[in-house]
């Protein structure tokens, strides 16, 4: 076995050997480089060239060659509004309704992604019984496909779910759950929560085993309240921290699709459409299929996620300097 | 050692030859979806014609309905598909298709299948030859006979229009203390029928589409307005978004809906899921002022032109569009026969209940009362964009996102759009 592996870096080490002669210095890093780059420019520049590229081309051809050249008309149709606040007064009012959709859905995710995550490290941060499993409990939903926990919560908040059968044996009038928009909409932050919680709370539970316990334990000599070492103490230390998980939460509630897809389909009528699911429906679903409609779309949502992807380095930068 | 070796050689000798024999074999992919056992029914049909063939392999993937929807189209445009699909977007895909007309008897396929063959054509110039329609479809109602005696409202008569079966399935729902008077399906596909029935065009007098027309407006005024005074399930249309489909097959099997306006492919489904529990029919489309039409549709058979089996592909339809073998297939999968020789001999439904066969051809009743409109919906290439902007602003309108008016103007929007794109 030895002897075959010796055999195949005697076999590399004769061109590498070469290589190292003629390449000298940095340049030998780029042959070392080029099996990555050449997947990397084949599986993610290139589709970015490519979308680039649709956005500017109309027609519901799929190849490049087959479209159009239509300038900058699928960006302009997707900005014409006369009220930005208002999406009946825009050109492609289901866009603006999803772009509405997207910033309430984010604010309230990751408001509630951040506190409720918080409130659950620091319980969990505690000496209580089981801690180990109610870590695992809290990971676990984690751990599921977003179809999956789409369709639990389906199945529970459905018209004979678990949840109306609950609310008749307390002797309540059932709801459906689903057929009123802000319902519909509250459940689908709840169910974002409910998925990814776990993962900010392990990164803020990391967060505060980081934090000194001397600190604590000059804070209990000098009689400190509990209240007033969490926000004199825990709360600024964990700050950093904190802060990377509200754009990494951020970048992900954007991003999210398939967990409310399944879970409403964007309904009612476009109540919880968020902009993924607009792009999908444009691009994909549709018919004709608007790629380039689509690809503009998502260079739009590509410029906002590069916008909070600058944000989370910098914090990391500011973080990791002290 | 030696032995070893000879052994050794042997066995590389042989899989080398298994190797030849499997690449001298055709091997036809066939994509297929259904709601009930078509593609099993086909499946039958085809392995007598690989016994007649032994140099043909068909392999069939099964997939959701959805993948024929979405992935198929980008697979075709990609030059990835397979070599035959059962497709329901039946003129949008005509780029992509194989002609049969070089491979088949051309007399046959115009005598048996007629206007269907319309369906898969791009347009009024073009006599290709592309599809076999296998499964011939109707939309139109079931009703759940039990809940009528039950609570003793005499059953509308065939040509009764939309309000008068509201207010009966109304009444019933009240009597019985059934959840749900009335349902559709939520498809752009559905609710054509109904406003073709009201009067609705869909196309101006040059035969160019435009959806929205007074006729199409009152039906969809109604519609809304049954859904926020509870006698529509706003569980259907109202509880989703975007283009997805839902039905309401469960709620009625389940006892839970009076009057459920859906299809004839749902009569195996009914006839497997309900049984004995209780007496269900199909009645007739409701009328309105232009007749009592459903909508025409289904799915059918086609082969892809970028096959390397152009000439076995065609065979292979050929052979399943042969009048026994269609008849069989129509059989054992319950549908209505699109073929003229079948239908006109009849189908016996071996393996279907009595039940089942009243229904079938109740359905099969229904074919004379379809208006030219909905014939030239369904054969309409652009079809498919249509029903998706009916589906997103008609359920706008239903929740309350929209008026009707302004769903409407959305909607003839949506569509300048969509037809402006694809004719770029």
């Amino acid at each position: 076995m030895i002897r075959i592996v010796s055999f195949f870096m005697d076999l590399i080490d004769i061109p590498m050997r070469h290589a190292q002669r003629y390449l000298r210095g940095h340049s030998i890093a780029w042959v070392f480089l080029f099996p990555n780059l050449v997947l990397f420019g084949l599986f993610a520049f290139l589709p970015i060239l490519l979308n680039v590229a649709y956005a500017f081309t109309g027609t519901d051809n799929i190849m490049l060659w087959d479209r159009t050249y239509v300038a900058g008309e699928n960006f302009a149709a997707l900005t014409a509004c006369s009220n930005y606040l208002d999406a009946n007064s825009c050109e492609l009012d289901l866009f603006w309704r999803s772009v509405h959709n997207t910033l309430l859905f984010i604010v309230l995710q990751v408001g509630i992604m951040v506190g409720v995550s918080l409130v659950t490290a620091l319980i969990l941060n505690r000496r209580i019984r089981a801690r180990g499993f109610f870590r695992s409990v809290f990971f676990f939903p984690v751990l599921l496909s977003p179809v999956v926990v789409a369709l639990i919560w389906k199945w529970i908040l459905q018209r004979n779910g678990l949840m109306n059968a609950g609310l008749e044996q307390l002797g309540l009038e059932r709801v459906v759950w689903m057929l009123d928009r802000n319902w519909a909409f509250a459940w689908s932050v709840f169910l974002s929560v409910w998925a990814h919680m776990g993962f900010y709370t392990l990164i803020l539970l990391a967060g505060l085993q980081a934090i000194p316990r001397d600190v604590y334990d000059a804070a209990t000599m000098d009689a400190a309240k509990p209240f007033r070492t969490f926000y004199r103490i825990t709360l600024p230390l964990l700050m950093p921290t904190m802060l990377v998980v509200m754009v990494l939460a951020l970048i992900k509630g954007v991003q999210t699709f398939d967990e409310v897809y399944a879970f409403t389909g964007g309904g009612p009528g476009s109540a919880t459409t968020l902009i993924i699911q607009y792009i999908y429906e444009t691009g994909f679903a549709g018919a004709p299929r608007l790629f380039g409609l689509a690809s503009a779309a998502s260079i739009i949502l590509a410029l906002v996620l590069a916008a909070l992807t600058f944000l989370q380095l910098k914090f990391t930068r500011r973080n990791a300097d002290g | 050692m030696n032995r070893k070796l000879e052994l050794a050689s042997g066995a590389v000798l042989a899989s080398l030859m298994l190797g030849v024999g499997a690449a001298s074999a055709e091997e036809i992919r066939l994509m297929c979806s259904s709601d009930g056992n078509e593609c099993e029914a086909a499946m039958e049909i085809i392995q007598r014609f690989e016994a007649d063939n032994p140099d043909v392999k068909v392999v069939m993937d099964k997939v959701p309905y959805k993948a024929i929807l979405e992935n198929l189209p980008v697979q075709l445009a990609a030059g990835t598909g397979p070599d035959i699909a059962k497709v329901t977007d039946l003129g949008g895909l005509n780029e992509y298709y194989l002609d049969l007309a070089p491979y088949v008897d051309r007399d046959y396929w115009e005598t048996s299948f007629g206007d269907t063959l319309n369906w898969y054509r791009s347009g009024p110039d073009d006599d290709g030859i592309y599809g076999l329609h296998s499964q011939l479809t109707i939309t139109g109602p079931y009703i759940n006979k039990t809940l009528f005696e039950q609570a003793g409202v005499e059953i509308p008569a065939a040509d009764a229009d939309w309000d008068t079966w509201a207010d009966a399935a109304r009444q019933v729902a009240e009597a019985t203390q059934t959840p749900f008077p009335m349902a559709m399906d939520r498809s752009g596909h559905r609710i054509a029928g109904p406003a073709i029935s009201y009067g609705a065009k869909l196309f101006d007098e040059n035969g160019d589409p435009i959806l929205v027309d007074d006729a199409f407006t009152e039906y969809v005024n109604k519609f809304v307005g049954w859904h926020n005074d509870g006698t529509m399930a706003r569980d259907v249309w109202g509880a989703s978004g975007g283009t997805s489909y839902q039905d309401a097959a469960q709620e009625f099997i389940n006892g839970e809906l009076v009057y459920y306006f859906s299809g004839s492919w749902q009569v195996q489904r009914m006839d497997s899921s309900i049984g004995d529990a209780f007496d269900w029919e199909v009645v007739g489309s409701p009328c309105g002022a232009a007749g009592c039409s459903g909508m025409p549709g289904g799915a059918g058979f086609v082969g892809f032109k970028d096959t390397k089996h152009p000439e076995t592909v065609a065979k292979l339809i050929d052979y399943l569009a042969q009048e026994d073998n269609y008849a069989e297939l129509t059989a054992k999968s319950l549908n209505i026969p699109a073929h003229s020789g079948v239908a006109a001999k009849g189908v016996t439904y071996i393996d279907a209940s009595q039940k089942a066969n009243d229904a079938l051809n109740a359905w099969g009743a229904q074919v004379a009362k379809i208006l030219p409109v909905a014939f030239k919906y369904q054969g309409y290439k652009n079809n498919r964009a249509m029903f998706n902007i009916t589906l997103a602003r008609v359920s706008q309108a239903i929740v309350g996102e929209l008026s009707v008016e302004d769903a409407m103007d959305r909607a003839k929007e949506d569509l300048a759009t969509a037809l402006a794109e694809a004719g770029k």
